[in-house]
């Protein structure tokens, strides 16, 4: 069986799988809700949903507090939606996962907590000029109380990372390596294998920011030899509001605390407190058990569909979707790199970004226009913004066929085309 | 209502006009006034420039990027207050903001009335506001760069 073939059979297999989505059969502006807004975050399927109400009609206590029968039990379904973020990224052990509110909030504690810790004043942090605010904003932080300083890995015109000036920039004094595994504006896979290989030889330390990939391809934090992992539970179909860090076990117990208070302590008086074990260390206060539970839900969910058939499904649309787009004269695809998943950015001759996300809404059809959290890249491509199409398991050709229809209105609507075309 | 539906309330025909060619669209040498206008959500981008004397204003234009509705108010903008005294310009802003958010004002704006369909596209008030709150920025000399809040 030849690859398109096999593509068009998972299409059919995940088509199946919209009715797992109670919010894809509402319409919006009376029309079929067409969701390409995925990179944003994505829809829930009913099971995760379910979950979370579940745990609140009959397992809500607090966690690690508890004589009472409930209290335990909340603590077990808690470190059992620990377990299943381990099996996901396949770490070694489970003391290696942190619970954060998100990607956003894992960044900040790796940079709050490690960066201020390991970080000297000269000593450089390498960034990719692709990443999402979210992994240039900390490090800013840090840079200014350190006296670190920040380096950037060019972008080429294809939306590639530039290999060969990320070698030359890692040197002696390069501490600290950050990258997207996934880029959120152009879809982009960076070759965080080559990446964690070069930069461990020069005795740096690597975060790779994994939000546009957990939901797309199987991840192995082992197999990748980062040293931190970090991804947001709501672009993998998950509730908003909890995400998690994976950090190799000798890093997180040699880092400090970063937030203080109950849950992360081991003794405390006036004079000195003593601190739990890692991951607790990192877990200040109530968490949002809820949100474990429901993404607990939401890895079974990945898992049994199947992230190799879901990428398998996502890349036959993609391409699908490439082809489609480029018949639309007038269209340019920012970021056409060889390896791009799951993401179509694209900009259009005579209609802003804006203004294309405003009339294909009005169609049902909803993408994100603007510059995606990523200024400094918009920059580099001469543009405010592009127009993002971004795909989940729950797409189907059909979605593609709606936005390409949108895309021809958007024309019409502007003068640019006659009907009949 | 014609095949574009509830569009054609938002893109109405003037504004494709002043969006293809924008009116006053250029830097102002002897400009007196000017302010950076900025739209964080979109990357829309924009300067007003504006010539004041003895409280009138006599020449206003601005240069920039943005969407079509963004362009548009702008050059919509510059045609309806050259001229204008800068007290009047005030009153405007007050009469053009309430148009794009809350409620009608009791008079007629005349050919910014276009513009008056913004106000059922939520996500896109802040495109129509944009050049307004970047005028008022410049004539009242607020140095801080205008944002759509």
């Amino acid at each position: 069986m030849n690859a398109i073939a096999q593509g068009t059979d998972m299409t059919i297999e995940m088509a199946a799988r919209v009715a797992d989505f109670p919010i894809l059969g509402r319409p919006v502006h009376g029309r079929r809700l067409v969701y390409l807004d995925n990179g944003a975050t994505t829809q829930k399927p009913q099971a995760v949903i379910d979950a979370e109400a579940r745990f609140y009609s009959e397992s809500n206590a607090n966690i690690h507090r508890g004589v009472h029968w409930l209290s335990q039990h909340s603590t077990d379904l808690y470190d059992q939606g620990r377990e299943r973020v381990r099996q996901l990224l396949n770490a070694a052990q489970v003391e290696e996962i942190v619970f954060t509110r998100g990607t956003t909030e894992a960044i900040n504690l790796v940079a709050a907590s490690w960066g201020r810790a390991n970080l000297n004043e000269g000593d450089e942090i390498l960034l990719s000029g692709m990443e999402h605010h979210s992994n240039i904003v900390p490090w800013q932080f840090v840079a200014q109380q350190t006296g670190a300083v920040i380096k950037v890995v060019p972008v080429t015109d294809d939306g590639e990372l530039d290999m060969g000036a990320f070698s030359q920039l890692l040197n002696e004094r390069t501490r600290f390596v950050g990258m997207c595994h996934v880029s959120n504006a152009l879809g982009t896979v960076n070759p965080v294998e080559e990446i964690v290989r070069q930069a461990h030889a020069v005795g740096a330390v690597v975060l790779l920011d994994g939000a546009q990939a957990v939901a797309h391809q199987r991840v192995d934090v082992q197999a990748l030899g980062c040293d931190f992992y970090v991804f947001s539970g709501h672009k993998l179909y998950g509730p908003t509001g909890i995400g998690a860090l994976y950090g190799r076990r000798e890093l997180l117990d040699a880092m400090p605390p970063w937030q203080g208070g109950g849950d992360m302590i081991h003794t405390v008086s006036f004079e000195r407190s003593t601190y739990a074990p890692t991951p607790q260390k990192f877990e200040a206060g109530t968490p949002n058990i809820a949100g474990v539970v429901g993404l607990k839900a939401a890895i079974a969910y990945v898992q049994e569909v199947g992230l190799e058939a879901i990428a398998a499904h996502e890349d036959a649309l993609l391409q699908y979707a490439t082809e489609q787009l480029a018949g639309i004269p007038g269209l340019r695809f920012i970021g056409q790199a060889r390896q791009r998943a799951a993401i179509a950015s694209f900009v259009m001759e005579g209609i802003h970004p804006h203004d294309l996300g405003t009339i294909l809404d009005m169609e049902g059809v909803a993408i994100r226009a603007g510059h995606h959290c990523t200024m400094p890249l918009m920059t580099r491509f001469g543009l405010p913004g592009t127009a993002r199409a971004s795909f989940a398991l729950y797409n189907t050709r059909e979605d593609v066929d709606a936005l390409v229809a949108g895309l021809h209105k958007a024309r019409r609507v502007f003068g640019l085309e006659e009907r009949s075309a | 209502m014609n095949s574009f539906g509830d569009l054609r309330e938002l893109y109405q025909e003037v504004i494709f006009d002043h969006n293809r060619k924008p009116r006053n669209f250029h830097a102002l040498e002897e400009a007196t006034h000017r302010a950076d206008g900025h739209n964080p959500l979109c990357g829309d981008q924009l300067t007003v420039y504006a010539r004041v004397v003895n409280d009138v204003v006599e020449d206003v234009s601005f240069i920039g990027h943005g969407c079509a509705i963004s362009t548009a108010s702008a050059s919509l903008m510059t045609e309806a207050v050259k001229g204008m005294p800068v007290a009047e310009v005030e009153v405007l802003f007050k009469d053009m903001h309430a148009m794009l958010t809350e409620s009608h004002p009791d008079r007629d704006l005349g050919k910014l009335e276009v513009l008056s369909g913004v106000r059922e596209f939520p996500a896109r008030v802040k495109c129509a506001t944009l050049a307004w709150h970047t005028l008022h920025n410049a004539i009242t000399q607020a140095r801080e760069i205008a944002k759509t809040e």
